[in-house]
C-alpha cells in the first residue's frame, strides 16, 4: 500500500543566494513509513544537502522535532498515512535556523540549566536507596518522561514574544525536582522559577500540551507549580 | 585552515552512560571535556528500555554469586570470570549510588527499588527466574542517562556538543588527543589531553534490521583499529529476539519478564521446547535462533517470517505503569493495542559484545599478553571487558556501561599525575583534514547512501544470526567490491554548515572496515557459541575455541591471535535452561 507524498520543504542554506526557499519532491512511501523515512528518501536519492537532525528513530531522543503541517511533531513518530498528500515541514518555530530543519537548539538547554535542574540533597546518604513510595513516585512519572525534543518551549506564544520566558520545557523540569521527595532544594529552586520571566508568564494557551509528542499534560504540572510557589509565599503580583 | 585548540585533562568521546559515568569520576581530579556527536541527551542510552541488573534481593532472596554464574552461563563460558564478578558484586553499590544521584526508579509497595524477571537471570544456579532488573518503567536508559547528564552539568563537565570525532591520536603507544569536528559550522578542532576515554556506544547500523540509532556506526572503533590497535571477538554481536516486525523498534525483554509469551503460526509457546525450565525468559542467543528456525520449518505467523509476542493476558494496569513505552509503540507504529492483539516480532540486531579490548580498569590493550596503551580507556559498548563473552544478559548492558565507566573514570583521574600533557603533531591533523577535503571534492559516481544499504543487506543475510562459510566467503568478496565503490563516492553538500552528508560518508567508510573485521572473525571461529553460530560447525569446541578473539589490522591484510578467557570458580558446563 504505497502512494506517492509531496514534501514542501522549507529550506535555509546559509551559503546560498538567495538563503531561504522551498522545495518540492515527490515520495513514494508505504503505510508504515514515517515523515522522518520520506525525509531520508529525499535526502538518498534527490537532494543530498537536504539538512535534518535524527537518531533513535522511534520517538525516545528528541532529535527530530520539526513543524509538521502546522504542528511541531517528531517527524520519527508522524505516519505518512496519518497525513495529507501534501507534507509542509518548517524548521520549529523561534528558535535560529542553522541550516534547513536544524534549529540551534543552545537558547532552549540554556533555560534548562536555569531551574537547578539536578537532584539536591546534601544530606548523608543512606547505606542503600532512599525510600520513595509508588505513590510518591507517580507524582513525577509524567515529567521524568520528557525527552526534551523542544517542541513545547517552540509552540509557546509566550516564549514566541518573548525570548526570556524560561518555557514549558524547563519549567517541567522544574516540576520534576520539585515533586521528587528526594530533593530538597525547594526554595532555591521556587527562587529560580518566579522571577519576571518564570512561571507566572505561562498563560495556560495548552499549545505545549497539544504538541507534546509525549502526551505529557505540561499546563497541569505548571498550574501545580504556581499553587506550590503560592504556599511557598511567593507571589506572582501584589496589589 | 585555522585549528582551534584545546586541552583537557580527560577528553571522553560519547556522552552515554558510559561517559557520562566516567566523567563525574573525572571531575573532580582535572578538567573534563565529553565530545558528542549528538545533544548529550539524545545518546542511545536512552533508548534502553528494560532495566539494569543487580542483586539487590528486594523483591525476593538474590545474591551477586547468582548474578555472576548467570552471566558466565549466558556468555557461553567466554565471559573472564574476574570482570564478571566485579561487575555483578559492584552491581548493588553503583545502582544504590545511581538512586542517591536521582534516578527515579519504579519503586515496590515498600518504597525500595523494583526489580523484575529478565533473560536468562535465575536464582540458585538456574532453577528459576529471578527479580534482578531494576527498572524505570521501560524507560530506564532514560531515566539513568538524565540523572548523569544532570550530575555531571552541575559538576562542571564542559560538553562539546555536535562535535564529530575524526581521529583518536595514538603516538608512541601513548593517547595525545583527539581531532573533531564542530558540526554546526565545519571547523576543526584538536583536543590534547592527558587521558581519552572512548565511550562511542555500539554500531548496529551496520545490519539491515536493528533497534540501534542512526548515530550507532562505530567509528571510534574502526580509527584505534586501522592504527594498529586490536578489536577483540567481533564475531559475537547480538540478536534482540523482539524487534517490531519490519522496523526493528526493540520491545523489551522486560515484556516478557511481566509475563509475556512468544507464539509460533500454530498458536504454541514454541520456547518451552527450547528452554524448559525458564522457557520464554532463555538468553537472547537461544531465543533469537528458536524463532527464526520456527519461520524457518514454516511455523511463522500464516507460514510468514515473524511470531508473535503475546502480551495479552497481563493485567491491563502493569502494561499501563511498567510497559508504556513499547505499548505506545505498538499503537503508534504498528497501529495495534498489545493489550488486544499480539505483536508481530522477529529478531533484531541489537548489541556488539566484542569491541576495544580492556583490561579491568578500562585501559584498552594493544595486544593478547596484557599490555596497555598509555593514557587510553574505553568503556561501554564500544568495549570489551569481556563481561559479556558470546552473548549478554538483558539488563547487564547498562550495568556494564556505570560499572566499567566508573572504573575507567578512576583509574584515568588517579593516573593523571604521572602523565605528560599530549601532543598532537601538525601533520597528523593536515591527515585528517585532507581526508575531509577529499570526501567533500569527491566527483565519482557512486552513492554513500547506496553503498550503506548493500552493506547492511549484506551484513545481514549472511553474518547475522545463522552463518556459514560459503556464505561469510561470499561477504568477504562482497565486502570488497563495496570498498572499491567506496573510493568512487562523491557527495553534494560542498558546505561547511551542518554537513551531514560528509559525517555519512565518514561513517560509511569505517562502517566497511569494521564489517571486515566481524565477517573475518565470524569466518576464523569454526565452532558455534552464544550468539555465534556456524550452521557448519554447530558444537561449541571448548578444547580449540575457549579463547579470545583479537583482529589485527596491517597492510597485509586482517590477522588474528588469541588471549585465554580467565575462570575464577565456574567450569564450562553444557548450557541448558
Amino acid at each position: 500500500m504505497s502512494r506517492y507524498y509531496t514534501f514542501k520543504i522549507k529550506r535555509y542554506l546559509p551559503d546560498e543566494n538567495p538563503q531561504i526557499r522551498w522545495d518540492q519532491f515527490r515520495v513514494k512511501l508505504n503505510s508504515m513509513e514515517r515523515v522522518l523515512d520520506g525525509l531520508i528518501k529525499i535526502k538518498e536519492t534527490m537532494d543530498g544537502t537536504l539538512t535534518f537532525r535524527k537518531s533513535c528513530a522511534h520517538g525516545v531522543c528528541g532529535s527530530c522535532a520539526m513543524k509538521i503541517n502546522g504542528k511541531n511533531r517528531l517527524a520519527c513518530q508522524t505516519l505518512v498515512k496519518d497525513l495529507p498528500e501534501i507534507i509542509e515541514i518548517e524548521p520549529l518555530p523561534s528558535l535560529p535556523v542553522i541550516k534547513d530543519l536544524v534549529v540551534d537548539m543552545s537558547l532552549f538547554f540554556e533555560k534548562n540549566d536555569k531551574v537547578l535542574p539536578y537532584l539536591i540533597n546534601d544530606e548523608p546518604p543512606p547505606e542503600r536507596e532512599r525510600i520513595q513510595f509508588p505513590e510518591d513516585q507517580h507524582k513525577i512519572l509524567e515529567s521524568i518522561t520528557c525527552i526534551m525534543c523542544g517542541s513545547c518551549t517552540s509552540s509557546c506564544p509566550v516564549f514566541w514574544t518573548n525570548k526570556e520566558y524560561l518555557g514549558p520545557s524547563a519549567l517541567l523540569k522544574a516540576y520534576r525536582f520539585l515533586f521528587d521527595t528526594r530533593d530538597r532544594a525547594t526554595e532555591q529552586r521556587l527562587q529560580a522559577i518566579t522571577g519576571e520571566n518564570g512561571i507566572w508568564r505561562c498563560h495556560s494557551i495548552f499549545n505545549c500540551v497539544e504538541v507534546c509528542p509525549k502526551e505529557i499534560d505540561i499546563t497541569k504540572h505548571l498550574l501545580k507549580l504556581k499553587r506550590l510557589a503560592v504556599k511557598r509565599g511567593f507571589k506572582g503580583g501584589s496589589e | 585552515m585555522e585549528i582551534n585548540k584545546h586541552y583537557f585533562d580527560t577528553v571522553i568521546i560519547g556522552s552515554g552512560l558510559a561517559g557520562l559515568r566516567a566523567a563525574i569520576e573525572c571531575i573532580s581530579h582535572g578538567s573534563v571535556a565529553v565530545l558528542s556527536k549528538l545533544y548529550p541527551t539524545r545518546s542511545h542510552s536512552t533508548a534502553a528500555q528494560g532495566g539494569i541488573g543487580a542483586a539487590l534481593g528486594n523483591e525476593e532472596e538474590d545474591n551477586p554469586e547468582w548474578h555472576t554464574y548467570d552471566t558466565v552461563k549466558g556468555s557461553d563460558f567466554l565471559g573472564d570470570q574476574d570482570a564478571i564478578e566485579i561487575m555483578c558484586y559492584d552491581a548493588i553499590p553503583t545502582i544504590i549510588e545511581l538512586e542517591h544521584m536521582g534516578v527515579p526508579f519504579s519503586r515496590t509497595p515498600e518504597g525500595k527499588i523494583a526489580q523484575r524477571r529478565f533473560g536468562g537471570h535465575t536464582k540458585d544456579f538456574g532453577k528459576a527466574p529471578v527479580r534482578r532488573a531494576c527498572y524505570s518503567a521501560d524507560r530506564t536508559g532514560h531515566a539513568v542517562l538524565f540523572a548523569l547528564y544532570e550530575q555531571s552539568q552541575l559538576k562542571g563537565v564542559k560538553f562539546f556538543q555536535e562535535f564529530q570525532v575524526l581521529d583518536i591520536v595514538v603516538e608512541n603507544n601513548t593517547v595525545q588527543g583527539v581531532i573533531a569536528l564542530n558540526i554546526r559550522d565545519g571547523s576543526i578542532h584538536v583536543f590534547e589531553s592527558k587521558a581519552v576515554i572512548v565511550a562511542s556506544g555500539g554500531y548496529g547500523k551496520i545490519f539491515k534490521v536493528t533497534s540501534n540509532a542512526y548515530a550507532s556506526t562505530g567509528e571510534c572503533l574502526s580509527m584505534l583499529f586501522r592504527q594498529g590497535l586490536p578489536l577483540e571477538d567481533m564475531e559475537f554481536f547480538q540478536f534482540h529476539p523482539t524487534g517490531l516486525y519490519g522496523l526493528g523498534i526493540l520491545i523489551t525483554e522486560g515484556a516478557r519478564g511481566e509475563g509475556g509469551i512468544l507464539i509460533n503460526g500454530k498458536g504454541e509457546r514454541f520456547m518451552e521446547h527450547y528452554a524448559p525450565t525458564i522457557k520464554d525468559l532463555a538468553p537472547r542467543d537461544m531465543v533469537s535462533r528458536a524463532i527464526l528456525m520456527e519461520i524457518r520449518e514454516g511455523r511463522g505467523i500464516d507460514g510468514k517470517d515473524y511470531v508473535y509476542l503475546d502480551l495479552r493476558h497481563i493485567d491491563k494496569r502493569i502494561l499501563h505503569e511498567r510497559l508504556p513505552e513499547i505499548t505506545t509503540f505498538c499503537k503508534i507504529y504498528m497501529g495495534i493495542d498489545p493489550s488486544e492483539a499480539p505483536i508481530p516480532v522477529v529478531p533484531t540486531a541489537h548489541y556488539a559484545m566484542g569491541g576495544i579490548p580492556t583490561d579491568k580498569d578500562g585501559r584498552v590493550l594493544r595486544d593478547v599478553d596484557g599490555s596497555v596503551v598509555e593514557g587510553l580507556y574505553a568503556a561501554g559498548e564500544c568495549a570489551c571487558v569481556s563481561v559479556h563473552g558470546a552473548n549478554r544478559l538483558g539488563c547487564n548492558s547498562l550495568l556494564d556501561t556505570v560499572v566499567f565507566g566508573r572504573r575507567a573514570g578512576k583509574t584515568a583521574a588517579t593516573t593523571l599525575r604521572s602523565m605528560q600533557k599530549g601532543k598532537v603533531r601538525k601533520e597528523r591533523v593536515s591527515l585528517v583534514i585532507e581526508c575531509i577535503n577529499m570526501i567533500k571534492n569527491s566527483n565519482g559516481r557512486e552513492s554513500v547512501a547506496a553503498i550503506r544499504r548493500d552493506l547492511q543487506t549484506a551484513m545481514m543475510d549472511k553474518c547475522s544470526v545463522f552463518r556459514k562459510e560459503d556464505e561469510l566467503k561470499i561477504l568477504l568478496e562482497e565486502l570488497k567490491v563495496l570498498k572499491e565503490r567506496y573510493k568512487e563516492i562523491s557527495i553534494s553538500d560542498k558546505s561547511n554548515i551542518f554537513n551531514t552528508e560528509l559525517l555519512e560518508a565518514i561513517e560509511l567508510g569505517h562502517m566497511l572496515t569494521l564489517s571486515e573485521v566481524i565477517a573475518l572473525s565470524a569466518l576464523q571461529r569454526t565452532e558455534s557459541r552464544g550468539a555465534h553460530y556456524r550452521e557448519d560447525y554447530p558444537n561449541r569446541d571448548d578444547e580449540n575455541w575457549l579463547k579470545h578473539t583479537f583482529a589485527f589490522y596491517s597492510d597485509k591484510g586482517i590477522t588474528f591471535k588469541y588471549k585465554p578467557v580467565t575462570f575464577t570458580r565456574f567450569k564450562p558446563e553444557e548450557r541448558k535452561y
